[in-house]
């Protein structure tokens, strides 16, 4: 209940008592320690800030939240998207960043998989995942938000896959948030040599319209020759607030596929950041997203090329409804060594309204000379003969409408061979597409 | 009584601009009636406004199906009482796959009263029918699996067009030009192909059809019943099959002659449009 949230802010009171309520061992104490002092050293960003010049964050307040209070008051959790009609390995869960339960098929458990909470498994575990989190894939010192997630991360999920096993069963983690909540969930994964797995993610409200405060960190490490399929889908309530660095290494010869889905959210900011670090490594980022209402999505990518014979393709899709505004800011940069690099990234926006607003961003920044690195965008609205055609077959202009929108996405969903993702995300997708009027 | 598509005096105007100008037409089920007059006298706009195209504003006049009026419906609402346009140039819907586009349009157009979000046909039985019907018009299967006029040559728009006709078995059917940009034996085929879905209507009733065309060799295996002259927004001259011949043959200069005020008009329009190019 939203009056049992009390928060009393990020002090260091609040602070100390936070460190003090966690056993946890003492070279991670340290790490959120330096993280802290980072984050007190910072101020939030400002529209002066190049990044920052399209998403203003004037109205967030950090004080109105705190850090995560440790026990969940209900059991209420919300329906998982993702998992629809799937046979999993696995499922986690957390809430307002407490962890909330865990499964782990025996199958995978046995061959040493470990799965869950990562506040959980990192106590019991410090050793094995202690050089994981000393790599800072993403970098605590970045901003204001990426230094608050290393310093107070509570609840999140670990995926670690010891060396050449695939698990075949696709592998579930539900981190929901109550209305007025904090989630501060750190996710890490690691895929050791020749591992493989797939692992569906998804943030989400117990209330459609309800907010709080996200602020989270993925990191993603994928070891010579392992394959992760990796889905996050983000359906906050509309009023949340949604910070995230994200980053995946991706050493020789290793694949990521990475696939995200944006739906809910008052304000997000997003740095979504593939690390292409040995050679023949190779990505594959897909984005759907829709927005309305007053929402604002911003999504900053980076296909970073470090070695050579590395291939990166980024599809992000954007429809936009009523005053809904995204931003997508893409970079392809490839370093002097990274020779026959393949590189390409795009972006369609579909506007369903004329008050709707989508920025599209493109870069290239290129140190080595034999490369192959393009880049698209485009930007339309849906076509008035397009819903006459489909209208003249029968439809209504709803459907009509509908229809076009799936059709616009269908060339992102075509790319994620997991059904249950693009159903998921079609259908959602489609419950929120009202018909545009005659124009 | 046979059912009937009427159209009365009627005039529509596209961005303010008159285009018909007081139309009679009436179209009885199981009758065939070519349409034919020079580029830009309005033949389009007449399948426009019969679809209710909202572009194509009707400013006098009626367009009624079994005497009630079809003004008021939209698009769908004409579509699922059974009246059905294959188009000059089909919009492509990318992403949409045709045999989803045409189960969708099927159970709508069969199941008028169909509320958004109720069942569709039952797979199976949609695609049992639908490969029979391709079979029929000698298309590939693979084409089902296409994007809705993505990426299609002239010619298989034309038969994606008559395919969906045959789905949907309409009860009155305007074809805007079916003929253009298919090669003799495509043509035939079509028409062979117009014939048998004219026929095998259900319930008996054959289908009512207004064939737009410049052309004699959609008509082969579709004879008019009737062929009307369209010049400056008006049918000017009603006749047989043998007006047909004469058009096609000996061109329009003797109907410029005896509808003087119309062949002004129609060249006021084309001046007009050519401006406006």
């Amino acid at each position: 209940m939203p009056s049992t949230l009390a928060f009393t802010g990020f002090t260091q009171e609040a602070f100390d008592a936070f460190l003090a309520a966690r056993d946890e061992p003492r070279w991670l104490v340290d790490l959120r320690r330096q993280a802290w002092i980072r984050f007190n050293e910072l101020a939030l960003p400002a529209r002066n800030d190049e990044e920052w010049a399209r998403t203003d964050i004037r109205l967030l307040k950090l004080d109105r939240f705190g850090f995560p209070a440790g026990e969940i008051l209900d059991g209420d959790m919300p329906h998982a998207l993702l998992a629809e009609g799937v046979e999993l390995g696995g499922s986690t869960a957390t809430r307002d960043s407490v962890p909330a339960g865990t499964q782990l098929s025996e199958k995978w458990a046995s061959q040493g998989v470990l799965f869950g909470d990562l506040s959980e498994l990192v106590a019991e575990h410090g050793d094995l995942l202690r050089p994981y989190f000393e790599r800072r894939v993403v970098d605590p010192h970045r901003d204001k938000f990426s230094a608050l997630n290393a310093a107070a991360w509570a609840g999140g999920a670990l995926l670690y896959v010891p060396r050449r096993v695939r698990v075949e069963q696709p592998l579930h983690a539900m981190s929901a948030l109550s209305d007025g909540g904090v989630d501060l969930n750190k996710t890490l994964v690691i895929l050791e040599e020749g591992a493989e797995a797939t692992f569906l993610t998804e943030t989400a409200s117990l209330a459609a319209h309800g907010g709080g405060l996200h602020c989270g960190s993925i990191e993603l490490i994928v070891e010579p020759s392992a394959r992760l399929r990796y889905v996050n889908l983000q359906n906050w309530g509309d009023a949340v607030w949604h910070f995230a660095h994200q980053k995946a290494h991706v050493a020789s010869r290793g694949g990521i596929q990475w696939t995200i889905g944006a739906l809910g959210s008052r304000l997000t900011k997003v740095n979504q950041h593939v690390a292409l670090t040995g050679e023949d490594a190779e990505a594959q980022v897909n984005g759907v997203m829709f927005t309305q209402g007053r929402q604002h999505l911003s999504y900053n990518t980076h296909q970073h090329h470090l070695a050579a014979h590395c291939r990166s393709d980024l599809l992000y899709k954007a429809a936009l409804q009523d005053q809904s505004r995204t931003v997508w800011r893409g970079m392809i940069k490839v370093d002097r060594g990274a020779q026959r690099t393949d590189a390409y990234q795009r972006n369609d926006n579909l506007m369903l309204a004329a008050t709707a607003r989508a920025d599209s961003i493109p870069g290239l920044e290129i140190e080595a000379d034999d490369v192959r690195c393009t880049h698209g965008s485009t930007s339309g609205r849906v076509d008035q003969q397009q819903v006459f055609y489909a209208m003249t077959r029968g439809y209504t202009r709803q459907e009509a409408v509908r229809m076009i929108v799936e059709g616009f996405f269908q060339q992102v969903f075509d790319r994620i061979p997991i059904e249950s993702v693009s159903e998921a995300l079609g259908e959602a997708i489609g419950r929120r597409v009202r018909a545009i009027g005659e124009q | 009584m046979p059912e009937t598509l009427q159209i009365t005096n009627l005039h529509v105007a596209v961005e303010g601009k008159p285009i018909l100008r007081g139309v009679h037409l009436t179209i009885n089920r199981g009758e065939v009636h070519a349409l034919m007059g020079p580029n830009g006298s309005g033949k389009s706009t007449l399948g426009n406004a019969i679809m209710g195209h909202p572009n194509y504003e009707v400013t006098e006049g009626a367009i009624e199906l079994n005497g009630q009026d079809i003004l008021a419906m939209d698009a769908s609402e004409r579509a699922r009482a059974g009246i059905f346009m294959a188009f000059q140039r089909p919009m492509a819907i990318p992403g949409v796959k045709m045999a989803d586009f045409l189960r969708h349009a099927t159970t709508n157009v069969r199941n008028p009263q169909r509320k958004e979000g109720e069942e569709l046909i039952p797979m199976r039985q949609f695609r049992k029918e639908l490969t029979a019907k391709m079979e029929q018009l000698k298309m590939d299967v693979e084409f089902a699996r296409r994007y809705v006029n993505d990426g299609f040559s002239g010619g298989e728009m034309k038969r994606a067009e008559i395919l969906q006709m045959a789905m949907l078995r309409p009860k009155f059917a305007i074809l805007d030009e079916t003929d253009s940009g298919l090669d003799v034996d495509a043509v035939k085929l079509a028409s062979q192909s117009i014939a048998a879905i004219a026929q095998e209507q259900e319930g008996g009733a054959e289908m009512g059809i207004l064939i737009i065309t410049h052309h004699d060799k959609l008509l082969e295996y579709n004879t008019p019943d009737f062929t009307h002259v369209m010049m400056g927004g008006r049918i000017v001259e009603t006749g047989g099959v043998e007006l047909a011949r004469e058009l096609y043959t000996s061109g329009y200069d003797r109907i410029r002659s005896s509808y003087p005020e119309e062949a002004a008009v129609e060249d006021e329009m084309q001046q007009a449009a050519a401006a406006a190019v």
